[in-house]
């Protein structure tokens, strides 16, 4: 955002323009707000929730195992006799970190590529297209799956192996967004004016392209949230007793038939949300930092 | 009196906006009888294609048509039915758009194009389609017809596209043909054939014509009857002679005198009592600054038979302080010239003297950090393009200060001040963003970066070509005004030879990569040697020369 504060003037002045603008995009679309706050409270669970919980998640109890939700337990408990509730509740701090660090990595990086091959063309844009229609080639979750199976069961590498599937898409995104502007007038006129080509790409294309990709951004947290909770359920990743929606829903699953919908249920409906609320998010971000918007 | 065929009474249309409702025409009246070309004429959010769009009724979502009637032709347009307009549009009522190629489909081959409309309205069968689109074509004048037939929008000119966008509009022998600004964009050679070509097809049908320009030569040329509009409102209605001969609204004699006219001097273009009018000086020309000898751009492969020269063995020399002009049109290498004098492209071969230093041995990418970057600056086409749209009017102006200005902050806030007051900018539109700006105020944005670095040579390419004429009025005095106080020349790219001669002291006309004249611009203008400079000429639609004295101007409310 840093752009996007005019020279000279003050950054309070900058912040308080953002404020408004936040202000005005949420009224002007109730379905955006909802959005926002469905995501303040994801967020709030995942820094707090540990703290908010009324059970340890991990603290088994023989003598309560698989009650039916109840005031006691909200969401039951498992056959260990886990709070539910709470483990739905922490678990958003893992999911969380690995789709915000997978989208991140895979954002950086396949977007700078994708910036350079659209930039320069030629080689890189030839070496960059050939490599990410490589890893397209692909069906993506398969490739996750044998990244992970071939590195290690460890969140790391859940982390890496959802960034690797989602870089193409930045790396695309980038590449045209970048190329419709490359002989646009203001291109020329920063070359005039003495800047160099990295930081007219840096600080003058890359900007102007941000709007789709911020969509794409947020499309790509609930895919890579639905990933890493996938790994999970089949048994890639995450380790058990820790709390993930994925293999809280893989061990559910094998209680559903006797009745026990509450084990299944709950994680499912949470990794539902989140989801639903990336994709939902998606249409807001861009509305905020789309300069034809701010009015 | 007879009937008219088209009768607009009252019309009022509205669009709705995030920021409450708001009127693009108000109260608009309209008569246009069979044969008959009627003009509107208005600048930028007039309202005159607003007009025409509810007439076709392809107002966009937003848009209505709060009152007021519509009747063509005995048929009440305001409420027939989706599908009975479906029937009348293309049958009965015509449009042709601004810009040819995106009217077209760019995948289907043209004749196609011209069959499928004829087919829809049922005047023609899938066998004789063909032959009657390949009639079509010829009556448009399409040489080869029968080989156009096959080719794609992007394999032909804009000129040619836009007679294929007419043959479409006229395949099915409309009563009425709407051209909402033909021309815009197609350079004046090719506006004089296509006019040409709307006006005898429209007098051989017996066609009503409706054409909406900015242009008042243009309109003055082609119309019987001249509709003015401003904010939505028609000011003044009158016949072609007697609107040139009395114009009595103070905005139609603003427009005229704003229309760049044979007779006339850069401050003749604004009112008496406006105060950016500027007088300019005669200047003798100092020593040459930039002298461009053999100048060559090959695109393409070197030796292969596709390799096109788009600039060949170009030489020419621009003095200190002079002004220089360069007219060609479209394709003609003048675009390429001035990217390589910027330095933004690598000559072939040739050499490009500026003070002393051969530019062309220094490749264009190094060269942004080179000293002499800020001697050397442009103002673009399209100020709205050339504006990056997340930096405020401020940061824009900054940039060239930023890299190779060595200022401090206090000092470059200062001189981004002074810049913005030089080029008569407000300084509370500084924080602006690009899309809060009107086009003038762009122009004003790109003309302040431009000279920010106090450049001795400045490009204009063609710097109003994308603004209405009243503003392009106030920015060339501006360009006077700043070429005397800052002491610049000019090399002023532009197709438009009425407007060059406002400015230039000399002038080059190029043809296919070459230069066919150069001279005085008093001469050549006056005097063409060349067939081709000739021809330029001619085909500039003048508007008839002001009366020397006008009518005392009727109060606003007429």
């Amino acid at each position: 955002m840093t752009t996007l504060t005019a020279d000279g003037a003050s950054p309070l002045a900058g912040v308080r323009r953002f404020l408004r603008h936040l202000l005005y995009v949420m009224t002007d679309n109730p379905m955006t707000a909802f959005a926002f706050m469905l995501f303040l409270l994801i967020v709030g669970a995942a820094l707090v929730g540990p703290w908010l919980v009324p059970y340890d998640p991990l603290a088994t109890n023989a003598g309560s195992t698989l009650q039916p939700p109840s005031w006691q337990h909200w969401f039951g408990t498992d056959q260990l006799g886990r709070d539910v509730f709470s483990r739905v509740v922490v678990a958003t701090r893992l999911d969380l970190m690995i789709a915000v660090s997978a989208v991140a990595i895979a954002f950086v990086i396949g977007s700078t590529l994708g910036a350079i091959a659209g930039f320069y063309g030629g080689w890189a844009e030839r070496i960059t297209g050939r490599c990410m229609d490589t890893i397209m080639a692909f069906p993506l979750f398969v490739l996750a799956m044998g990244i992970v199976a071939a590195a290690g069961n460890t969140v790391e590498n859940i982390i890496y192996a959802t960034a690797i599937i989602n870089l193409p898409f930045y790396a695309r995104m980038a590449r045209t967004e970048v190329a419709v502007r490359r002989n646009a007038g203001f291109v020329q006129a920063a070359r005039l004016s003495g800047n160099a080509d990295w930081r007219i790409l840096a600080f003058q294309i890359f900007p102007n392209s941000l709007p789709p990709m911020m969509v794409q951004i947020s499309l790509n947290m609930g895919w890579a949230i639905l990933n890493a909770a996938g790994l999970s359920f089949i048994g890639l990743g995450v380790i058990p007793p820790t709390p993930e929606w994925g293999i809280m829903v893989a061990e559910g699953a094998n209680y559903i038939i006797s009745g026990h919908w509450w084990l299944a249920l709950f994680p499912g409906l949470a990794l539902m949300l989140a989801v639903f609320t990336f994709n939902l998010l998606g249409d807001g971000l861009r509305d905020l930092v789309d300069p034809q918007r701010r009015t | 009196m007879r009937k008219p065929l088209l009768d607009i009474q009252d019309l009022t249309v509205e669009f709705a906006t995030r920021h409450g409702t708001v009127t693009a025409v108000q109260r608009v009246d309209l008569q246009l009888h069979k044969g008959e070309t009627l003009g509107i004429v208005g600048e930028s959010g007039s309202g005159k294609s607003v007009t025409s769009y509810a007439l076709l009724r392809i107002l966009d979502r937003a848009g209505r048509i709060a009152s007021g009637s519509i009747v063509f032709g005995g048929v009440d347009i305001g409420g027939a039915t989706e599908r009975t307009m479906g029937e009348m549009r293309g049958r009965e009522l015509s449009m042709i758009f601004q810009n040819p190629r995106a009217a077209l489909n760019p995948i289907r081959a043209v004749g196609r194009q011209i069959e499928d409309v004829m087919i829809q309205h049922g005047l023609a069968t899938r066998g004789n389609a063909r032959a009657k689109a390949i009639q079509t074509l010829e009556a448009v004048k399409i040489r080869d017809a029968e080989q156009r037939y096959h080719a794609y929008p992007f394999e032909l000119s804009g000129g040619m596209c836009q007679r294929i966008v007419i043959a479409i509009a006229l395949a099915c022998r409309p009563q009425l043909l709407v051209a909402d600004e033909p021309t815009t964009g197609l350079d004046v050679t090719t506006q004089k054939a296509v006019m040409d070509l709307i006006v005898e097809l429209a007098a051989e049908r017996q066609m009503a014509t409706l054409l909406i320009t900015h242009d008042l030569g243009l309109a003055a040329s082609y119309c019987d009857r001249i509709v003015v509009m401003e904010k939505g409102k028609i000011v003044e209605s009158a016949t072609t002679e007697q609107l040139f001969a009395r114009p009595r609204h103070p905005y139609t004699q603003r427009l005229m005198r704003a229309t760049p006219r044979l007779d006339a001097q850069v401050s003749d273009l604004l009112p008496l009592d406006d105060s950016r009018r500027v007088i300019p000086s005669q200047r003798p020309a100092g020593p040459p600054l930039l002298e461009v000898e053999q100048l060559v751009k090959t695109f393409g492969k070197r030796d292969s038979a596709d390799a096109v020269r788009a600039v060949d063995s170009l030489s020419f020399t621009v003095h200190e302080g002079e002004s220089l002009g360069l007219v060609g049109e479209s394709g003609c290498g003048k675009s390429t010239t001035s990217a390589m004098v910027m330095r933004l492209l690598d000559p072939t071969s040739g050499s490009l003297r500026f003070a002393g230093t051969d530019l062309a041995t220094i490749p264009a990418k190094a060269f942004a950090r080179h000293p002499l970057r800020s001697q050397l600056q442009m103002v673009f086409q399209d100020p709205t393009d050339s504006l990056n749209p997340r930096w405020s009017a401020r940061r824009s102006i900054a940039d060239p200060l930023m890299r190779l200005g060595k200022l401090s902050r206090q000092d470059r806030y200062r001189r981004v001040e002074e810049l913005a007051e030089r080029v008569g900018l407000p300084g509370e539109l500084l924080d602006r963003f690009p899309h809060q700006l009107s086009g003038g105020q762009k122009a004003r944005v790109g003309i302040a970066r431009a000279i920010a670095l106090n450049p001795r040579l400045l490009i204009l390419d063609e710097p109003t070509a994308a603004l209405d004429v009243s503003v392009q009025a106030v920015v060339l005095n501006l360009l006077v005004k700043l070429r005397e106080e800052l002491n610049m020349s000019y090399l002023f790219i532009s197709h438009d030879l009425n407007v060059v001669r406002l400015l230039c002291d000399r002038v080059m006309v190029m043809q296919a990569g070459q230069i066919v004249e150069e001279g005085p611009t008093a001469r050549l203008l006056s005097e063409p040697a060349h067939p081709y400079t000739r021809s330029l000429l001619e085909a500039i639609p003048h508007p008839p020369a002001m009366p020397a004295t006008l009518p005392p101007p009727l109060k606003e409310s007429a």
